[in-house]
């Protein structure tokens, strides 16, 4: 059987590495992102993989009223789904945040509301179905507020929050719900970092995601020694921690 | 970060532009037009498996997001992909498929632009020309942010120049080229011992009608085992005569764990366990003549499975020294160079002999007709010195050096062994190239 795994943010670079496994997995995909032109390669490039199908096709997330007639198509087309793989993201530039409401409006709309209102959608449809997994990357960033992107960081811990309640909700219908919170990744969003031994490459946490998948876990820190690092970060008090420069 | 070619001389501070697509490439080559750097050079990088400097520059753009398949014609054999998907990768693809690379250098870690920068030759040379003979066109972003098609016949010129061109000429996006249909994975070879270099180089001719041939060479024997080999043939095995136990046939390899961890200290290679381990490995061989079936991993690509095998040379780096000798001139100027190495004691752990097939009409590929001898040496104090002493034998038999090997030759042995390179940067000239395109290594060989 040909596994219809969905991925929205389908151009991010962990959605496509994890878009290159299922291909190997001769899984039916079906894509969603802002660049048709890209999201033509990447379909390409899984088909000759060895992905059953991949389609693709047009979504801009901070467009709301498309979501439902886009799901729609999707599920008319693959009918149910057994993994959902939401990935769409952006950093935003804290000190411009800070400076503009706009900016920090519109990134807690790419980050946060965006995908609360497709996981919305696709939550009363998984429910319907009985069955299938809901993956969402988020990031360690949403475990606790700090001065260098609390903007991301609040938008991260907002979808991780709602993630928990919908993980709870579909308990009994068997859908399974996977926070995913990667640490450092290099990509192209993270190009302008410096990058020192705590970074990971996005095919070693397309492989993690793809495992934690399979082995129904709730939440993922990744690479793994992220889940130390932010127990710590999590339980220094805060009378302590609002003194450090993190 | 620290970054530098394969044999870790020179090194330069440089963080990398990265574009996701096509468009950021444009506008990167843009960017770079309008700022300070302009004039000073920008040139695109792969994996880095070049040698010298040749993927140094003030901007450097990877092609390690444009690493997608694109068409594959299961019909024809014809692979269209992007310029930074690796060998290794098609190969994970295509060889359970039952296709193979047309033409592969020495490792898998190489990228598909790469590649055609360096028009890359393997132990199939003799036969099948190198890299850009199987190609069928490419897709090349120019100076002015326009993307040209060349082949043997669209835009020939910058074709012929963009093929062997060291990223040059602008950034290879696309490639097409034809892939090689297999039964196996599995290769059949046959390795001779040989005596001399004489020996050897009769064993390449007589063997010439074999699809691939190279030899190890005991760089450091002398007299009259001067040239002492080992001679390795191979033909891709077909399935009927696959031995047992090797399943389908068309398994890919799995990636060697094995890894230099640290730079070897200086101490560890010196004469001493050169020769000792030269000695080793030719007498390893007992039999004139040996077979076996080996999977192409271990046969086209011994030093993947020891990853960062470049540490092995220490912290000051290593000069691969590649050169030919046309035909005539081959058993001669081998003697003269190899008795120079074996007097200067100055051993490299493997060195690779090849016999050459005819050269192609791209204005800088390196193969000619002839022999072509690989060494590696560990830098030191003397060691520039001493090539430039190789050099000048290998000009007065109207020999070259391979550019992607090359570190440190001088812009005048350049000019004298390459003489297409006023033709080379005409054709720079008229595509905007000259100005833009430049690596530290164009820039020392004064193009």
């Amino acid at each position: 059987m040909h596994k219809n795994i969905l991925i929205i943010g389908a151009t991010s670079a962990i959605a496509q590495a994890t878009i290159r496994l299922y291909a190997e997995q001769n899984a039916n995909l079906y894509l969603l992102g802002r660049n048709l032109e890209q999201l033509e390669t990447i379909a390409a490039d899984a088909k000759i993989r060895g992905a059953n199908q991949a389609v693709f096709s047009a979504l801009d997330v901070t467009e709301y009223e498309t979501h439902e007639s886009v799901l729609n198509e999707v599920f008319e087309k693959f009918i149910t789904l057994d993994t959902i793989l939401i990935a769409h993201g952006t950093l935003p530039d804290q000190a411009a945040c800070e400076q503009s409401v706009a900016v920090t409006l519109q990134e807690l709309n790419t980050n946060a509301l965006s995908t609360i209102s497709l996981l919305t959608l696709l939550a009363n449809r998984l429910q319907t179905q009985q069955s299938g997994c809901i993956a969402v990357i988020s990031s360690v960033a949403g475990d606790r507020g700090r001065q260098s992107n609390y903007v991301y960081g609040a938008a991260k811990g907002m979808v991780s929050i709602f993630l928990q309640g919908l993980r709870n909700r579909l308990m009994p219908y068997h859908v399974h719900v996977l926070d995913i919170k990667p640490g450092f990744v290099d990509t192209p969003m993270t190009a302008e970092f410096k990058k020192g031994p705590l970074w990971a490459q996005p095919e070693q946490i397309a492989k993690s995601i793809i495992n934690a998948i399979e082995k129904r876990k709730n939440t993922l820190y990744t690479p793994v020694f992220w889940a130390g690092i932010m127990f710590i970060i999590r339980h220094v008090p805060e009378v302590i921690f609002k003194r450090l420069k993190l | 970060m620290k970054l530098s070619g394969w044999g870790r001389y020179p090194q330069i501070e440089i963080t990398p532009l990265k574009p996701a697509h096509t468009p950021a490439v444009q506008s990167m080559i843009a960017a770079q037009a309008n700022s300070s750097l302009g004039l000073s050079g920008l040139v695109a990088r792969g994996l880095g498996r070049s040698y010298g400097d040749s993927a140094l520059a003030n901007t450097l753009i990877t092609t390690q997001y444009l690493d997608h398949f694109l068409a594959f014609d299961e019909e024809t054999g014809i692979l269209h992909c992007a310029s930074g998907v690796s060998f290794a990768e098609i190969l994970k693809v295509f060889v359970p498929k039952g296709w193979f690379l047309p033409v592969t250098p020495g490792t898998q870690f190489v990228t598909v632009g790469g590649a055609i920068a360096s028009d890359v030759h393997g132990k199939n040379h003799h036969l099948d020309g190198s890299f850009s003979a199987h190609l069928i066109n490419l897709k090349l972003m120019v100076a002015s942010g326009e993307i040209l098609e060349c082949s043997a016949t669209q835009h020939r010129e910058l074709f012929l120049a963009t093929c062997g061109g060291m990223g040059l000429t602008g950034i290879i996006l696309e490639a097409s080229f034809q892939m090689l249909a297999i039964e196996s994975a599995y290769i059949q070879e046959t390795t001779w011992k040989t005596h001399n270099l004489a020996e050897t180089l009769v064993l390449f001719d007589e063997f010439q009608k074999t699809t691939y041939s190279v030899a190890w060479i005991d760089c450091l024997s002398t007299g009259k085992q001067l040239g002492r080999s080992l001679l390795m043939l191979g033909e891709h095995a077909k399935k009927e005569d696959l031995a047992e136990g090797l399943g389908e046939g068309l398994q890919t390899a799995k990636t060697g764990k094995l890894s230099i961890p640290i730079d070897m200290p200086n101490a560890v290679l010196n004469s001493h366990s050169v020769k000792a381990f030269n000695s080793l490995y030719y007498n390893k061989i007992r039999q004139k003549q040996t077979q076996r079936q080996v999977h192409y991993a271990p046969f086209f690509y011994p030093l993947d499975s020891l990853q960062n095998w470049n540490r092995l040379y220490g912290k000051n780096g290593f000069i691969q020294y590649q050169f030919v000798l046309p035909k005539s001139s081959g058993l001669e100027g081998l003697t003269k160079i190899l008795s120079k190495i074996a007097e200067s004691k100055r051993g490299s752990f493997l060195a690779v002999l090849k016999a050459f097939g005819k050269g192609n009409d791209n204005y800088l590929s390196f193969p000619v007709e002839g022999y072509t001898l690989a060494l590696d040496f560990k830098i030191d104090s003397t060691l520039f010195a001493f090539l430039n002493e190789l050099d000048s034998i290998v000009l007065d038999y109207s020999g070259r050096l391979y550019l992607t090997k090359d570190a440190r030759m001088s812009e005048a042995t350049f000019k004298q062994s390459y003489p297409l390179w006023e033709q080379f940067q005409k054709v720079r000239a008229q595509y905007g190239a000259e100005k833009r395109f430049n690596s530290l290594q164009s820039q020392r060989l004064g193009l």
